[in-house]
């Protein structure tokens, strides 16, 4: 019926467009703006804009979701060798904030790690798709040096929690192109091994305290315990009900720091209680595998491996955000996906989203009227 | 495509379908464990941070409640509560002319520069207020406590050019009479630390001061009133967003204390230059008329904390002002008890109505050779109780006291009252000791003689009694056995009805003695103020009839040799005392007067106070330059907190 309304070639668009899964983030997004304008304290204005991201973000899903696979993936190397190019630069004349350097001037402040985001799990797929899959260990081995060069010279700036979330994303690409569980069980024992040497010999202070913190929160709540533990009583308080929409004491009364950014789950969890959690944690779960199963009907094996990642690493974004919110992991500055303010995610999130749905095969009948 | 690619192709799909679907439940997982922690510290730690929650976000801010004022027995104010003014600085809230329209703790060094051309602020003002305000930025901060009226005025009319700096009204206590009648009101003090101990923290959140002695101390609870509260929601600055709950404070008591104060300052007159005690209480009812202790101090010296040099100044006073004689202070009683030793005698058979001595001026112990002389040298001949009690007869009581025992003597003169407390509402009153052997044996390790038991029979020996239990005692005398518990308080009025209410009198078991016996020792006592008693100029030209007994309490024994007030130490002479009540038919009124190391004895010091005050009681001739009165708002108490 729409499509008598409108424009043929935006109906046509449109077909590329995953529905049910428009659908999910539509709901993600309003649950999203809901909860931010409690944690604004109805700052209409933050609403507002963060809508208009939503908007954009609506138009690169449609934007995104028509490129083909074979596109993107010619993308990948120039992608990648930009973004490398410029994390050297940012390590020669960066521009320096809060003593990290992470920014290149080029009229405005841009972060090249952001460009890494997308570009390494590209680069990573597009290397095994022109591989026999399950990959050689030689292979494995290109694909982690892909993998570890971005990821020293983010961690180089230092931004430890940027390089950890582009690595994990190519190691996405890796275990789906399906690298043996051997040798998976292997690296988690080594990082097991290597990750308390990594503590002790390869940390910035600033690192070491927020991994202490995490260990033992209640020690220094004024101090670096002080998100955690003001993050946790929010939760915590919430009980199973919540305190209702707009009726967070810990958000409203300023006590929560960072609550319409990286914190606002603890504003939902004040606000809308275990029940809360349970809905927003089922949406999340569904989005995700609705990514996965958009990944499984994937084109050809660089869509596959890319939309697969792409999903797995919302995935891991979520992780992330609610284990440290809730007191389980280190405090690392992630976004809760698409419902924390903020342009650059939002974007950034919802462009994703538009090549998952763009790595979907084409449907022959659709092809055959074209 | 060839057929092998195609395989390869499905084989490939076939591995990514299954790590898809690995990955697909490893993420359930995760999220689940996600879920579990939310679950966690929702369900199963929710108490403990719905706990750690309100404590953030809500505060209670106390609201004192408005202490009791304390009246005497005609509604004269005796202890009021009057407003002080409090200049405070909030410091969010102080407008300022920045044009970037930023508080900055320049502001603070402008504002005072600006404050001080309307109010006097000392450089310790300033310095104290300067370091707070930097602190704390919500809350107010005084600048200057205990503004003048003419300050108050000026920063008033000047209000509107300084937002943020509030006046505040605080209530103080004060004690408008001054010195009079300190040792019964007593006073309030800053709450230190033993006070803490005592009270209920919550009840005094608001609360800076609590009575520290008298009155003041004992009706503490009466007067403190119930705080009520503020319950606000606060933010994490500690800065107030609305208010949840609010419960008013109920005002405190006020009390109405049987104290005649024209009575009592005619007391304080007539022991003026003096150390003694004046105690007067209604025999009806047992409420003290008047309790007077000389000298006295300004309870206000002690409301914000006494400066140290008034303080040493008092403590090392050798007439020892802030020691409350009348409650405290322990005499031999002398001849006054000799009514009492009179009755119990009588009612324990030893003697009986008719019964005489002959006293050749001193009594002697058989078989010793000692002798316990009579104040009469030359002796009163053949004398029978009534004489003994007019004349003040020595060697009848030595004989009588001799006879009864100490065991028997002892306990009936507990019946009395002495040797115990009277349980009279003030604090720290003393039990004076009434001597038995097993006292003796126990505190001097030497056994009870038959000695000890005759100069306990005048009143002297390790008797000891405070003017109160000489007064309560004489009491008992005036009701014939009737003993009524002294007590201060007369009466209250609660802040919700506004009606004084009369407390019940509280008695004692009543001494039991034969009418006849009473009209013997009463006759003999009313003798005492009459031609040829020992206090016939005292009671001289009186409408009304008198019943008394005058005492002298040895200070200093002398070893045979001959008293003269005049020639030894100050210090050393004896104590003049007397008892009585009056109307003698119908008492109105008894006394007990004590002049420490008085020029004169019982019957030319003490005597004709007592004789005054019964005056000034029953003729309303008060010894006074002005009659106080009650001022016509006396009760009407305004709250600043409606």
């Amino acid at each position: 019926m729409i499509r008598y309304l409108l424009p043929d070639w935006l109906t046509r668009a449109l077909q590329r467009v995953d529905a049910v899964l428009l659908a999910a983030l539509s709901l993600l997004v309003f649950m999203g703006l809901a909860t931010l304008y409690s944690a604004s304290d109805a700052n209409w204005s933050m609403v507002y804009r963060q809508g208009i991201h939503f908007l954009i973000g609506l138009a690169l899903i449609i934007i995104f979701s028509q490129i083909q696979s074979k596109t993107l993936k010619q993308w990948a190397i120039w992608l990648y060798g930009v973004g490398l190019v410029l994390l050297v630069l940012v390590l020669v004349i960066g521009v320096t904030k809060k003593g990290a350097t992470r920014w290149l001037n080029l009229g405005v402040d841009i972060q090249p790690a952001e460009i890494m985001k997308l570009a390494v799990p590209m680069m990573v797929a597009y290397y095994f798709s022109e591989k026999p899959l399950p990959p050689r260990f030689v292979d494995i081995v290109v694909a982690l040096v892909l993998v570890f060069v971005p990821m020293l010279l983010i961690m180089k700036q230092p931004d430890l929690g940027t390089s950890l979330l582009i690595a994990t994303s190519g190691f996405f690409v890796i275990y789906l192109a399906g690298m043996s569980w051997w040798l998976i069980g292997g690296s988690v024992l080594f990082v097991a091994v290597a990750a308390p040497l990594m503590y002790f010999f390869g940390m910035h202070d600033y690192q070491r305290r927020r991994v202490d913190t995490l260990l033992n929160p209640e020690q220094d709540v004024l101090g670096t315990g002080y998100h955690i533990y003001q993050s946790k009583i929010a939760i915590g308080s919430g009980g199973v009900s919540g305190k209702g929409w707009m009726n967070g004491d810990q958000s409203h009364l300023d006590f929560l720091p960072e609550r319409h950014t990286d914190f606002i789950f603890a504003v939902f969890g004040e606000e809308f209680g275990l029940m809360g959690n349970l809905v927003l944690m089922g949406l999340y779960l569904f989005i995700i595998w609705r990514g996965l199963y958009l990944a499984s009907k994937g084109e050809d094996t660089f869509a596959r491996l890319l939309a697969g990642s792409l999903s797995m690493t919302f995935f891991f974004y979520l992780f992330v955000n609610t284990g440290m919110v809730t007191g389980l992991l280190p405090v690392v500055g992630v976004p809760l996906p698409l419902v924390s303010y903020g342009g650059t995610s939002v974007v950034t999130l919802m462009m994703a989203f538009g090549i998952i749905m763009g790595m979907r095969k084409r449907k022959r009948v659709y092809q055959q009227e074209d | 495509m060839n057929e092998r690619s195609i395989k390869f192709e499905r084989d490939e799909q076939h591995l990514f379908n299954a790590r898809i679907i690995a990955a697909a439940l490893l993420i359930l997982f995760a999220l689940l464990g996600i879920l579990a922690r939310a679950y966690h510290l929702q369900v199963l730690e929710n108490g403990k941070y719905a706990e750690l929650s309100r404590q953030h976000y809500q505060k209670r801010i106390p609201i004192p409640p408005n202490r009791g004022q304390i009246y005497d027995r005609n509604g004269v104010l005796l202890a009021g509560s009057h407003t002080q003014y409090v200049l405070e600085v909030v410091r969010d809230s102080i407008g300022d002319e920045n044009k970037d329209g930023k508080s900055t703790l320049a502001d603070i060094d402008v504002l005072v520069e600006r404050l001080g051309e309307f109010i006097s602020l000392s450089e310790k003002d300033i310095r104290v207020f300067t370091q707070n305000a930097r602190k704390f930025k919500y809350q107010p901060v005084p600048v200057k406590e205990n503004l003048s009226e003419q300050e108050v005025a000026t920063f008033s009319v000047n209000r509107p050019r300084f937002p943020g700096v509030n006046l505040e009204v605080r209530m103080e206590r004060y004690y408008p009479l001054g010195t009079i009648a300190s040792h019964i009101i007593g006073y309030v003090g800053r709450i230190d630390e033993r006070d803490l101990e005592k009270l209920n923290k919550d009840e005094y959140l608001g609360t800076s001061h609590i009575g520290k002695t008298g009155v003041e101390a004992f009706h503490e609870d009466r007067l403190h009133g119930q705080a009520g509260f503020d319950l606000v929601e606060v933010d994490a600055h500690g800065k107030t967003q609305e208010e949840l709950e609010k419960r008013s404070p109920i005002g405190g008591q006020d009390l109405f204390l049987g104290i005649d104060i024209n009575l009592q300052m005619t007391s304080e007159r007539l022991l003026k230059d003096e150390r003694g005690a004046i105690v007067a209480l209604d025999p009806q009812t047992g409420e003290v008329l008047t309790l007077a202790s000389m000298p006295g101090y300004d309870p206000n010296l002690f409301i914000n904390g006494i400066s140290h040099k008034d303080y040493t100044e008092l403590r090392d006073n050798p007439d020892r002002p802030l020691y409350n004689r009348a409650l405290q202070g322990t005499y031999p009683p002398g001849s006054t008890i000799k009514p009492m030793v009179g009755v119990a005698g009588l009612a324990e058979g030893v003697i009986n109505p008719g019964s005489h001595v002959y006293d050749p001026g001193f009594f002697r112990l058989s078989g010793q050779k000692h002798v316990f002389r009579c104040w009469n040298k030359r002796g009163h001949g053949s004398v029978n109780l009534k004489h003994a009690i007019t004349q003040s007869c020595d060697t009848f009581f030595y004989d009588l006291a001799y006879r009864m025992g100490i065991d028997r003597f002892s306990g009936f003169m507990h019946k009395f009252g002495f040797g115990e407390e009277t349980g009279i509402d003030l604090p720290s009153e003393s039990p004076g000791l009434m001597p038995t052997p097993e006292w003796k044996e126990k505190r001097h390790k030497r056994n009870w003689y038959p000695g000890d038991t005759v100069n306990v029979g005048i009143g002297q020996g390790y008797w000891l009694a405070t003017p109160l239990q000489l007064a309560h005692a004489t009491t008992v005398m005036a009701n014939r056995g009737v003993r009524l518990r002294p007590h201060v308080l007369r009466g209250v009025r609660t802040a919700k009805n506004q009606e004084e209410q009369i407390l019940k009198p509280d008695p004692f078991p009543t001494v039991e003695a034969e009418e006849k016996f009473w009209d013997l020792t009463v006759q003999g006592m009313e003798s005492v103020m009459h031609p040829g008693g020992t206090a016939r100029a005292a009671g001289a030209g009186a409408p009304y009839r008198i019943a008394g007994k005058t005492g002298t309490a040895q200070v200093f024994g002398l070893a045979g040799g001959k008293y003269n007030a005049g020639r030894i130490a100050k210090r050393l002479r004896d104590h003049a005392l007397f008892v009585g009540f009056a109307p003698a038919d119908e008492p109105k009124i008894a006394v007990a007067v004590i002049v420490e190391n008085a020029l004169g004895g019982g019957g030319s010091v003490a005597a004709p106070i007592g004789r005054k005050l019964m005056d000034a009681y029953l003729l309303k001739q008060y010894d006074n330059d002005e009659t106080l009165e009650a001022e016509v708002t006396a009760g009407a108490q305004d709250d600043p907190h409606d």
